[in-house]
């Protein structure tokens, strides 16, 4: 198959993002200035994410065997396009103080956000590890980041190594899984595994233990209990832009890329797939609860808040194994938007407070934060609120669609599970709003490093408003979605 | 129309008494005095509407892929509770008016935004509306109580906050199962309270999700055994916050009960109804023989509010017209005694710091205007003919008779441990030698001009409702009966359990 120009157009918002990380690296190599890149980086991702809405509403084709651009990866690209603009965007003031190179953080945010676009676009085993792998490696690099700075954050090579080992772990398991997949079906497309099973020669087992494989390692990148274990380790260890990275686009991509797998290729028919999955989820939404109660770090309770987030995602999916309508869809991608909100706002405040030479990651720091800096306090406790699924944030319409999808599904237990665990969740997202209700110990600014933007706190003010509007008026956004699930 | 205008006064009124507080401390509290003061007229003006089906309503497409719809309306039952909830309002605000000094723009913005999420709650006639603005009363409420609460707030907020939120997941589940039920069998996804009150549903399912609800109103309400959370977060709140928690938003519980619980799972409540029944007399026994064991003067009154809450269970599940009446005359009555009881606990406090009712003792002498008032309030909450809660409780009691007559027989006890511990309250704290070497040089100093104004408000009020009760049940009647036909009478199989 060769490639028209006509092919190209889909590809744009791709391309975009590859010649900016190609542009900034030119310009790197001519003049370091930090600045600069930033720049070039950002405005990249700013175009990349206005071609992709413009191409949101009229585009359905496969391009090339590896990637389909339709409604639903389009959506996402643009998600994650704008995620990694506003990313660039609040390193920027966090990286200002670090004494080193800073110019290669933006590239491989750059190159990071090329995978994460290529994953929400594959339906092909190929991409799918094409993406997943350029996605993990630039951040490995974007978690052992501030390695050479002495005070920077504490363990970045530390939490880089673990997630690399644990990530190649995953990507080993996955891969077994695909060429599993690939026995059978004879493709690497993303096709129905139901048709190949039950003849003479491959069993239901067979495709099963595929499945399975798969799904393990998908969990780990999820991390999903019980294949969380480097979570905490990694999110405490890495700087918190890369956290943020990590906890959004990261999970966001991956998910995206589940769903599809999972609709193509009717993995959910297995009742015994239904089951595992059923275990992972209700082991995540309660390990996640009850592990972050005992943290004082705040990346450490986002992180298990995070574990059990995923869990509550997957209780959409599995209800997709009974209901006929395209609600299991809806409600995934209706949740996962509103996650990466919630994260990048939550972690936001904490980036913008912080630099690259002192995190204020412990949850004592935030006491006081009402009266220090009222607006500070006000996203954060918006973006926590929303975490726990409180009205008028985006956060409660996204679990009241999970729930909807869940009753219609009749999945009854793990409904149970996920009040009792929101219920858990409440004591530790209210433990730090009680913390910034207290009387301040000392007022004034925490920074000590870094540079104050303004711009990170337009991002902040900008997230905090989606927060609300997406929490009272969902409409649009939830058209936009049923239109983009109706195609998958 | 006017019901849009009357919850965005609330929720505008708040943002603007937040800033007012940069441009003058004193500012945030007239402003929150005069949106409930507007939002009272706005009510009244309500008053002289046709009765029988809504008095107002509004109704706007939100989501329309889920059949959700911005829906409003209100009748006699809700106008009721309205009234009581600005009324209650200004109350709230006048007591809080020199208690407050610590960031007094934020404690106003939360005080309306908790109004304003109490008067979706008496309005909301989509269920999805419903449960919106009842989580919204409850994250303001929250911050009230872990803000200006007293010393052990940070564990009371946290457990009122999630005994209502993990009881209000436990509804929607409830409300979407019911939702589901309409679209498979009529086809469209509909939470609008009429549509779904034609879901006809069946089975053991049908008492889950009636549990649903019941659970999530009787938490709020409360009602034995969910109603650990009171105590805490009435002893801790600021005296404002305590007047809104008993005045208003116990009372949402109430409403749930009457307008969503029975009239939607007919069947499951006329079996349920016994087991209820059984559960309000506990309230009202067990939590009166709690109420006399307290030392602390807000607890004791916070269990005290269990056990008259308890007579509100009783009335809505003897699902016949004289209890109903009697319910809702005990919230509308409860609602003003509570709150006046709270605000002299609360007076008590601000002025000699202590809740420790064996510290106290003898005040009649140094106080006597509050005495008097302190002794009228006692006698309307333990049931004197002649004001308000002697109507609600004895209309409760008769309507029960007809349904459970032993329960029946058990719950009237009640009154007379009411007078038991109210009377003792009076004669440790007002009667007595009084020592005022335990209040660490802190002066006990009588009822101001403003507190007077409102105490004798709210007297006013009791008095009224206990000598013409016939303007309040007039107002009420018409949708009562309404409810009564839809559900069909339940006293006939209930009373023969």
């Amino acid at each position: 198959m060769t490639l028209g120009f006509a092919d190209l157009i889909p590809l744009l918002p791709l391309i975009l993002v590859t010649v900016t990380v190609v542009a900034a690296m030119l310009a790197v190599a001519i003049r370091r200035r930090v600045m600069l890149t930033a720049a070039i980086t950002i405005s990249g991702l700013l175009a990349a994410s206005v071609v992709s809405l413009l191409l949101l509403f009229d585009t359905n084709q496969q391009v090339t065997p590896l990637l389909i651009i339709d409604q639903y990866s389009l959506l996402f690209t643009l998600v994650v396009c704008v995620t990694s603009m506003f990313l660039a965007i609040l390193s920027f003031p966090y990286f200002f103080s670090l004494n080193d190179h800073k110019d290669e953080y933006f590239l491989l945010l750059g190159i990071a956000t090329i995978g994460a676009i290529v994953m929400v676009s594959s339906n092909h085993f190929v991409s799918t590890l094409l993406g997943l792998e350029t996605l993990s490696m630039s951040l490995y690099g974007m978690i052992a980041y501030p390695l050479h700075s002495r005070d920077a954050a504490k363990y970045p090579l530390e939490a880089a190594v673990k997630y690399l080992v644990l990530s190649a772990a995953a990507s080993a398991l996955l891969l077994f899984g695909m060429a599993l997949i690939y026995a059978q079906t004879g493709t690497l497309a993303f096709s129905s595994v139901l048709q190949q099973t039950g003849t003479e020669v491959f069993s239901d087992a067979f495709s099963i233990i595929a499945l399975l494989m798969l799904f393990s390692g998908i969990a780990f990148k999820l991390s999903l209990a019980p294949f969380h274990l480097w979570t905490p380790d990694v999110y405490e260890g890495a700087p918190l832009p890369a956290t943020t990275y990590l906890a959004s686009i990261g999970k966001l991509a991956m998910f995206v890329l589940l769903l599809r797998f999972a609709v193509d290729s009717q993995a959910l028919a297995f009742e015994s797939v239904v089951t595992v999955l059923s275990l992972l989820a209700v082991a995540s939404i309660l390990g996640g609860n009850l592990l972050a109660l005992l943290q004082n770090n705040l990346k450490r309770i986002l992180a298990y808040s995070s574990i059990a987030h995923m869990g509550y995602v997957l209780v959409a999916l599995i209800a997709g194994a009974t209901v006929d309508s395209a609600v299991d869809i809806e409600a995934v991608s209706f949740y996962l938007i509103a996650y990466v909100i919630m994260t990048l706002g939550a972690f936001g405040v904490a980036s913008v407070i912080s630099s690259s030479e002192k995190e204020y990651d412990s949850i004592f720091d935030y006491r006081g934060l009402f009266w220090r800096a009222p607006w500070l306090a006000a996203i954060f406790t918006g973006m926590l609120l929303s975490l726990a699924g409180i009205p008028l944030t985006v956060g409660f319409i996204g679990k009241f669609y999970l729930f909807f999808a869940a009753v219609e599904a009749g999945l009854w237990t793990l409904l149970a599970v996920m009040i009792i665990g929101s219920g858990i969740g409440l004591y530790y997202y209210l433990r730090i709003i009680y913390r910034m209700l207290k009387p301040a110990k000392e007022m004034g600014s925490f920074r000590e490093a870094g540079i104050e933007s303004l711009s990170a706190y337009v991002v902040l003010g900008l997230m905090f408003v989606l927060l609300l509007l997406l929490g009272v008026y969902p409409a649009p956004l939830i058209t936009l979605i049923e239109s983009a699930s109706a195609l998958l | 129309m006017i019901l849009v205008v009357l919850i965005s006064l609330f929720f505008v009124g708040g943002l603007l008494a937040w800033l007012a507080e940069f441009i003058d401390p004193k500012l945030p509290r007239l402003v929150a005095l005069l949106v409930c003061l507007l939002s009272l007229l706005l009510m009244l003006s309500l008053l002289g509407g046709d009765n029988g089906s809504w008095l107002a309503s509004v109704d706007w497409p939100w989501l329309p892929s889920f059949g959700i719809s911005f829906y409003l309306a209100v009748d006699g039952l809700s106008l009721l509770l309205l009234l009581l909830t600005a009324f209650l309002g200004v109350i709230a605000v006048a007591s809080a008016w020199d208690e407050i000094t610590d960031q007094p723009g934020f404690f106003y913005f939360n005080l309306l935004w908790t109004l304003a999420g109490v008067v979706g709650v008496f309005t909301a006639l989509d269920l999805f509306l419903f449960f919106f603005f009842w989580e919204v009363m409850l994250i303001p409420m929250y911050f009230i109580i872990a803000i200006w609460g007293h010393e052990n707030k940070n564990y009371a907020a946290m457990k009122f906050f999630i005994f209502t939120q993990v009881s209000g997941l436990l509804m929607l589940t409830a409300i979407l199962v019911l939702v589901y039920f309409h679209y498979v069998q009529f086809g469209a996804v509909s939470f609008r309270y009429q549509d779904l009150l034609a879901v006809a549903t069946s089975g053991p399912l049908e008492m889950w999700v009636m549990l649903g609800f019941f659970i999530a109103f009787t938490t709020k309400l409360p009602s034995v055994p969910f109603h650990s959370w009171l105590p805490d977060a009435h002893s801790q709140a600021p005296t404002a916050g305590s007047v809104i928690l008993a005045g208003i938003l116990l009372k949402t519980g109430a409403y749930g009960l009457i307008r969503f619980t029975v009239p939607l799972f007919p069947e499951a409540s006329m079996a349920f109804a016994p087991v209820a029944i059984t559960l309000a007399a506990i309230s009202i026994l067990y939590c009166a023989k709690v109420a006399f064991a307290q030392d602390d003067i807000k607890r004791l009154i916070a269990y005290t509010s269990v056990s008259h809450m308890g007579f509100v269970t009783l009335g809505v599940y003897a699902w016949n017209e004289q209890a109903l009446q009697g319910a809702v005359m005990t919230m509308l009555a409860h609602g003003l005694s509570a709150a006046a009881l709270f605000m002299l606990a609360g007076g008590l406090q601000h002025r000699i710091h202590t809740r420790h009712m064996p510290d106290m003792g003898g005040f009649w002498g140094q106080v006597p205007r509050m005495s008097v008032v302190a002794l009228f309030f006692s006698i309307a909450a333990l049931g004197m003919p002649g004001l308000g809660n002697f109507i609600g409780e004895f209309l409760a009691l008769l309507g029960a008779f007809q349904a459970n007559i032993l329960m029946t027989v058990l719950a009237a006890l009640g009154l007379i441990f009411a007078s038991v511990y109210s009377l003792w309250v009076i004669q440790k704290v007002f009667h007595g030698e009084y020592d005022d070497g335990k209040f660490q040089g802190h002066r006990l100093s009588d009822l101001d001009r403003r507190e007077m104004t409102f105490y004798i408000a709210m007297m006013l009020g009791l008095v009224w409702m206990g000598m013409y009760p016939q303007s309040f049940l007039a107002l009420s009647q018409p949708v009562l009966d309404s409810l009564l036909a839809g559900a069909g009478a339940i006293t006939a199989v209930a009373g023969q359990m």
